[in-house]
């Protein structure tokens, strides 16, 4: 690759000893970035140059790096995962941006999602959500036969089109109400759409709206901010399926 | 049940629900002003038909409870959101291609819709139904009053020989506009009443209701000013 394609960068990112910290931004600069490499890779040549300068390297979530873990999770110039649609921030390329820019990260913002160190946020309050209801209870005995049970095309499909959700937060992150409805709804959908999802579907839809309630997120204004700042295009449609879910639910109480 | 109005998707539901019944109210109204432009006396028989009588009253009642559930539980949702977006506020913040803007500034919509409400009262609901109401408990009013109560074409006319008034009616009937757009299909979506199919012509549907809505009372405005000057 010759030389006039390499990126010359000037970085904000947000620097944030410990969850008290107060935090700012810092600035640097890299160069010589190749346009295809991803995101992180950046992040990576930045640090091995905080490194060696004998500085503290820049802490973010990172993990499978080929957008299916959900760890990365940066907010990039105003969108989180980055200005590109449907990718993840791992999955995002550097040439997306010109030489010269400077790129502003920040970690997800959000009351339920407080910062642990400069980039990484504590997410787990997404997995206490799932622990009351983003399951199916299997019970001990034989494995029953895949065939069994007919499920239509259209409902298989929209399930895993809801299953494709990878927990990221990046609904939460650009929510400007800090509601977790997207990734609650891709959850109860994935499970309300299949007939083995359906005995539990009515109790799932009250305990995880309940702990998403508890938990501190805030209520859908339906802005659809979420459904485009998705990396996977969970559809808004879900959040009406929750609604439905939920409502019937406690009608029915 | 009992806690469902705890819940965020209860409150919700009261925004949607009173939203759709205060949609169904403009419709209405909007109908209303319509024939003021058709027929004047028209307009003063509906006008006689809506004084001060139970029905009328009862139906103010529930109106007014109508509007202020949605104002009170807009402020309680508000200050929840608020909380939950946390205090640390992004450096730069972008708004997604796809996201109305309405829908983002539904609040500071419905405050400008909610102060042109105290105007628009005090120009005709002031001048007609309270009168009569204040006549009915034996209150002093003037003779000239009461004969103008049920005049609503004369308070029509008072109303858009001002150009001021013309100006900040229209400026409103934008607000209310772009209120519509979001705040019906966002009210059935919330409802639960919607689905990958029915996002798209639910936003049509509120686009062209929203429209109907704010065309029929901005021509009634914008007639009665032209008549006025000319
Ligand atoms: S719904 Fe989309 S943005 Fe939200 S957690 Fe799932 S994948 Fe991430
Ligand atoms: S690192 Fe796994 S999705 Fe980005």
């Amino acid at each position: 690759m010759s030389e006039k394609q390499s990126l010359n960068l000037t970085l904000k990112v947000w620097r944030q000893k410990s969850p008290k910290d107060k935090g700012q931004f810092e600035t640097y600069s890299v160069s010589n970035i190749s346009p295809d490499s991803s995101f992180l890779e950046m992040m990576d040549v930045l640090n091995e140059q905080l490194i060696t300068e004998g500085k503290e390297p820049v802490a973010f979530d990172h993990d499978c790096r080929e957008g299916i873990c959900g760890m990365c999770s940066l907010y990039i110039n105003g969108h989180a995962h980055g200005p590109d649609e449907d990718v993840t921030t791992c999955q995002l390329h550097m040439r997306k941006f010109k030489t010269g820019d400077t790129i502003t990260i920040e970690p997800w913002r959000s009351a339920g999602f407080p910062v642990i160190k400069d980039l990484i946020v504590d997410r787990r309050a997404f997995d206490k959500i799932m622990a009351v209801g983003g399951f199916v209870s299997v019970n001990t005995g034989g494995v029953p036969d895949g065939n069994a049970i007919p499920i239509s095309k259209a409902a298989a499909d929209e399930a895993m089109d809801a299953a494709s959700c990878i927990g990221c937060g990046a609904c939460v992150a650009s929510c400007k109400n800090g509601s977790a409805m997207l990734f609650v709804s891709a959850k109860v959908s994935q499970l309300a759409l299949l007939p083995q999802g359906r005995i539990e579907a009515a109790r799932r839809a009250k305990n995880m709206v309940a702990k998403m309630d508890e938990l501190g997120f805030g209520n859908c204004t339906n802005t659809a901010a979420c459904e485009a700042q998705c990396p996977k295009n969970v559809s808004i449609a879900n959040i009406a399926r929750l609604n439905r879910e939920f409502l019937c639910a406690k009608l029915k109480d | 049940m009992a806690n469902l109005f705890c819940s965020s998707i209860g409150k919700k539901l009261i925004m949607s629900i009173s939203g759709l019944f205060l949609i169904l109210f403009l419709l209405f109204h909007m109908s209303m002003n319509v024939v003021a432009l058709i027929s004047e006396s028209g307009y003063n028989a509906i006008c006689e038909f809506l004084g001060a009588n139970w029905y009328a009253l009862a139906a103010t009642m529930v109106l007014a409870a109508g509007a202020v559930f949605h104002m009170v539980y807009a402020f309680v949702l508000f200050f929840n959101n608020r909380k939950a977006r946390g205090s640390d506020a992004y450096a730069v913040t972008a708004r997604p291609k796809h996201v109305e803007w309405a829908s983002q500034n539904m609040l500071v919509l419905g405050i400008t819709i909610g102060a042109f409400l105290i105007l628009h009262l005090y120009h005709f609901w002031a001048k007609m139904q309270l009168v009569e109401l204040q006549h009915m408990m034996g209150m002093h009013v003037s003779e000239e009053a009461m004969a103008l109560a049920t005049d609503g074409v004369h308070w029509i006319r008072h109303t858009f020989t001002s150009p001021i008034n013309t100006i900040l009616y229209v400026i409103a009937l934008v607000a209310i506009w772009f209120h519509l757009t979001h705040g019906f299909w966002s009210a059935l979506q919330t409802l639960g009443w919607n689905n990958l199919k029915w996002i798209k012509r639910w936003q049509t549907v509120s686009n062209v209701v929203a429209t109907i809505i704010c065309l029929g009372f901005a021509a009634v405005v914008v007639v009665y000013y032209i008549v006025s000057i000319m």
